[in-house]
């Protein structure tokens, strides 16, 4: 399966009477987007706003970023399965990228676990989306709207607005244009015989309602283990419905823009032959962690593979889940790194997972989420700071009446996401 | 004059009284600089003085800690020093035990930066590492010339208020904080780069060092269920509406301790969850999902146990620490014990 990504360079958005894109600038019909998302009998009110890296501004509580993206050619919709038609399957032909901005969903919490991006001060350096422009869809939900249909309805105004932006970049030609191939399992072991055979396992959080991820469609709890190429994923074949800690949220952008597999990408035909994916969850049944981690050593097994790659998504629970792969898969004779994060507690002195086991010999930190900051108040606050006290990471008394606030890193949107794709990492001291 | 106050504890033996058979020796101030200060104050310079020197036998330490340090700690208290430097202890397991003791009682009561020197085998390095800054030594005084320069580096850092960086930069032992810094790779290539020397069999280092858990055996069961008073201790947030102790939704740093005097059930208008970590929906509506107080109010009543303690316990397990968690363990057991509790029914989520 072989697809061409094709990257837009977005420099800014810019709200206008119709949406194009023009001299790498983003310009957005407001009428038509709040309309598109009103078009949901759930949602009484919509409107956007503008946040640009280096404003004095925040943005909270988000639920979802989404980088807008359409798919040109190779058949198949973005999205599939949920806003997109299920079938033909996507990851091949041609995908347009608006890269450097994003679809960012904000409203009234849904649970705890929404979270902050701050467009400047010293969060922003903890967040991937103070880096990007982004347009905020600022949503409110009906009158005692049941939190799961709330959920539900955030989620599809975030796809629904990136997909309907993603157009505006059908017909312009790409600033950059990427190949990425992953040959059907023969051809591809055959391809570089000499390479270590690489594959990765990408669990998907899975713990139950609002804590949700959507493979073509299906809640990931009720699949079991499966191979993915990994250019399905570049076409939204993932997207977020969870509400995990914000910090180690895997938006649907980092499901587009999977580090890992961009880093096997990179080395693959180089350092490693890169064979694929394996998809898993990290249900909350012991019955399914024994299931899916024996499934997922299987299918390490089965590839052949000499070495694998395993994120998670959330900490604590899922912290079972990583341990039982890393030890069925090590045992299959398949060497293992893992990608985590961790959680030892404000003075950092406590265990940093909830379950180890002795073969988890090597582990790439993804920092640690617990460390305090003191935010700054902003001049702009895009959403709300009502909730700041009770979201993950925030405590009673945090806030002042200024608006500055102290809270554990674990409240900034994917600031320590366990998949590696920030540079923030723990060492001990 | 000196812009700095150093107070320096030793015990008896490098304090020049005797050896072993001065042990016993009772806590005495001496306001003069005695064996390692000596070589200390040198190495401090002219901004630096130790204007006390407090020596303890080893023995008599061990044997009265409690006194010991209270005496000691109100001792070093009287010269309101900047910094407060125990040992080194080497090698010496008593000796290295009161070191790391007095260490930790000074910083706590006093808010004084403390600094010791060990061995990394001293019995005191394992039960004192974590909390105070311990610079490796050798295994004897010979080694003192080796590890002065550290120990006079890092009393000068505490005194001016500098950042200490880590251990291996500094040379003291591994506390196992864990600290965030920003690496020059993201963590997929950091990871990639590992896997890659794990494959081809070549020594790599993981960021993170599998911790050793604390692993609880499971208790006896409980021989007269009949007549066994049972309590609810819940990890799942359950707290009286409008949360009055204000526990946090993840990492919390508290639990608390609420009634269920005269409840047939928990009612949804008085209890509510504010656990972070799962999906609240069912348990607001039916608290009595996490706190099953309607099935055991019905077993308590056809006898099937002896009866339910009238209040829970009850926390947030969502990325609270191990360390708070421990300590709230502690609490809630000794707690429990005092009102005779033969068994407790804990409740995840």
């Amino acid at each position: 399966m072989k697809l061409e990504l094709g990257k837009i360079e977005i420099k800014d958005i810019q709200f206008a009477d119709r949406t194009y894109i023009e001299n790498h600038v983003l310009y957005v019909n407001k009428e038509e987007v709040e309309a598109l998302v009103l078009e949901d009998d759930k949602l009484l009110e919509c409107h956007l706003d503008i946040a640009r890296p280096g404003e004095s501004t925040r943005i909270t509580p988000v639920k979802d970023v989404i980088e807008p993206r359409v798919k040109v050619s190779g058949g198949g919709e973005i999205f599939p399965g949920v806003l997109g038609k299920v079938t033909p399957p996507v990851g091949e032909g041609r995908t347009h990228a608006l890269d450097g901005c994003c679809v960012v969903t904000v409203g009234r919490i849904v649970g705890f676990q929404e979270g902050v991006i701050d467009m400047s001060g010293v969060a922003a350096d903890y967040c991937p989306f103070s880096k990007t422009v982004n347009l905020c869809v600022v949503i409110e939900p009906q009158e005692g709207l049941e939190t799961h249909v709330y959920e539900k309805a955030g989620r599809m105004a975030g796809l629904k607005v990136a997909a309907y932006l993603g157009e505006a970049g059908r017909e312009v030609e790409p600033d950059t244009l990427e190949v990425y191939e992953t040959k059907p399992i023969f051809e591809q072991a055959a391809q570089y015989p000499d390479l270590p055979k690489v594959g990765y396992v990408h669990m998907l959080q899975s713990q139950g309602l609002l804590h949700d991820t959507y493979y073509y469609g299906v809640d990931a709890k009720q699949f079991v283990p499966t191979i993915m190429y990994p250019t399905e994923i570049m076409d939204g074949a993932i997207v977020s419905g969870n509400c995990v800690a914000p910090c180690d949220k895997v938006t649907t952008y980092h499901h587009l823009h999977n580090p890992v597999i961009d880093e096997c990408y990179k080395r693959h035909g180089k350092e490693i032959n890169f064979m694929g994916v394996i998809l898993t969850n990290e249900n909350v049944f012991l019955a399914d962690k024994e299931r899916h981690s024996d499934m997922v050593a299987k299918l390490a097994e089965w590839m052949g593979l000499d070495g694998v790659l395993i994120t998670e998504e959330g900490y604590g629970n899922p912290d079972t889940d990583l341990m039982m792969n890393c030890r069925k898969v090590e045992r299959k004779g398949t060497k293992v790194v893992l990608i985590t994060d961790e959680f030892p507690g404000k003075d950092g002195k406590s265990q940093s997972l909830a379950d180890t086991c002795d073969e988890a010999t090597a582990l790439a930190s993804c920092g640690q989420g617990n460390m305090t900051l003191q935010f700054p108040a902003m001049d702009k606050v895009i959403g709300m700071q009502d909730y700041i006290e009770s979201q993950i990471g925030g405590w009673a008394g945090c806030i002042n009446e200024d608006g500055s606030f102290e809270a554990e890193i674990q409240i900034i949107i994917a600031s320590t996401i366990a998949n590696g794709f920030n540079k923030l990492a723990a060492r001990g001291y | 004059m000196a812009k700095y106050k150093i107070v320096h504890y030793i015990n008896q033996f490098f304090g020049g009284i005797g050896g072993e058979e001065k042990a016993d020796f009772e806590p005495e101030v001496r306001e003069e600089k005695i064996g390692p200060g000596l070589a200390l104050a040198q190495g401090l310079g002219e901004d630096y003085d130790i204007v006390a020197t407090v020596i303890c036998g080893d023995n008599y330490f061990g044997e009265n800690l409690d006194k010991a340090t209270d005496i000691i700690v109100d001792m070093v208290k009287k010269y309101e020093p900047d910094v407060f430097v125990a040992g080194p202890a080497f090698n010496a397991g008593r000796y290295g035990v009161a070191c790391g003791t007095i260490c930790k009682a000074v910083e706590e009561r006093l808010g004084i930066p403390v600094l010791t020197g060990m061995y990394e085998e001293n019995p005191g390095a394992d039960m004192f590492k974590k909390d105070i800054i311990t610079v490796q030594t050798g295994n004897s005084a010979a080694t003192l010339r080796k590890s002065l320069p550290k120990i006079v580096n890092l009393v000068k850092k505490m005194a001016t208020g500098e950042e200490i960086l880590g251990p291996s930069i500094e040379g003291y032992l591994e506390r196992g904080i864990r600290v965030n810094y920003f690496a020059e790779e993201r963590g997929a290539t950091r990871g990639m780069d590992m896997l890659i020397k794990k494959m081809a069999g070549e020594p790599f280092e993981t960021d993170l060092p599998m911790p050793k858990f604390d692993r609880v055996p499971p208790a006896e069961p409980i021989k007269d269920i009949k007549h066994a008073k049972l309590a609810v201790v819940t990890s799942g947030g359950i707290v009286p509406q409008g949360n009055p102790d204000h526990i946090e939704s993840s990492n919390a740093t508290k639990f608390g301790f609420y009634t269920l005097e005269g409840m047939e059930k928990m009612s949804a208008d008085d209890y509510m969850t504010i656990h972070g970590g799962y999906d609240r929906q069912f348990v607001l509506q039916d608290p009595n999902l996490v706190v099953p107080l309607d099935v055991l109010r019905k077993l308590e009543k056809e006898g099937e146990f002896g009866e339910l303690l009238n209040y829970f316990g009850t926390t947030t397990g969502t990325g609270t620490a191990t360390g708070s968690a421990a300590k709230f363990g502690d609490e809630i057991g000794k707690r429990f014990i005092e009102e005779k509790v033969d068994g407790v029914l804990l409740v995840s989520t």
